[in-house]
């Protein structure tokens, strides 16, 4: 149980907007890692991806996904064939107008020897019938402690301006 | 085009660094991009089979949507 929450870093995205935020020199001083996103990309679309890869991992990452559109309700999983695996969502560039998805995404035992699990919840922001919830199931089986974490759009190019992430370290003692 | 960027963030110092991407990091990106669009349009193909075959079910046994929930709670 998490007695502890504290700011490492946070981030908002300028006006020219980002293709990734990465946090690097990440401390081994907590026992778990949060983060709090609030983004929307330029995918075309209501929603989108969050991606995320540890420590620059080009490998050995895999997913499984339950998601609601809000119609229809699908799953899907697979491995990361490429640098990235998701692990949570965003809005994209056709949800209503300033607004922006909401993530978690909890990084448990992030400074251990053993491969990294996260989890991700999240959600698109659209005021109309379809938007998106998502729950994500990440694995990347490196086993070094983690000292970098890189977003990036699934979809998309970009992170547009004001999307804002926040990494907390969580103690358990 | 203007170049996409990169922003870092040191946790260690608080030094937030915005740079441009890589050759090697922009050619990832679009290949992310193109595994996203492959995996969302699966996602979405699925979806829209499995209530077409929804549909058919029910009008093979003749019921309604509610009647099913009905039967199944």
């Amino acid at each position: 149980m998490a007695t502890t929450f504290t700011k490492i870093a946070s981030v908002s995205v300028g006006v020219l907007g980002s293709s990734t935020i990465s946090f690097t020199s990440i401390p081994s001083t907590y026992t778990d890692l949060c983060l709090k996103v609030s983004a929307r990309t330029d995918a075309a679309g209501i929603g989108d991806y969050l991606y995320m890869s540890l420590n620059g991992n080009t490998s050995n990452n895999s997913y499984k996904q339950l998601q609601g559109s809000g119609s229809a309700a699908s799953s899907s999983g697979g491995s990361g064939a490429t640098n990235n695996t998701g692990v949570s969502t965003a809005d994209g560039a056709t949800a209503t107008a300033s607004t922006f998805g909401n993530a978690e995404i909890y990084i448990p035992n992030y400074a251990g020897s053993n491969a990294k699990s996260a989890s991700g919840d999240g959600v698109s922001e659209n005021n109309a019938t379809a938007a998106r919830a998502d729950l994500w199931a990440y694995l990347n089986s490196g086993t070094s402690a983690i000292t970098s974490i890189s977003l990036a759009p699934g979809n998309g190019i970009n992170f547009v301006q004001y999307t804002t992430a926040v990494l907390y370290g969580i103690k358990n003692s | 085009m203007t170049t996409p960027t990169a922003i870092e963030v040191n946790c260690a110092t608080g030094e937030v660094i915005e740079r441009p991407l890589t050759a090697e990091e922009i050619t990832q990106r679009e290949a992310d991009a193109a595994a996203a669009a492959t995996a969302q349009a699966e996602e979405d193909a699925k979806a829209a089979q499995d209530a077409v075959a929804k549909d058919a079910l029910l009008t093979k046994l003749g019921i309604t949507a509610d009647e099913a929930k009905l039967l199944l709670a």
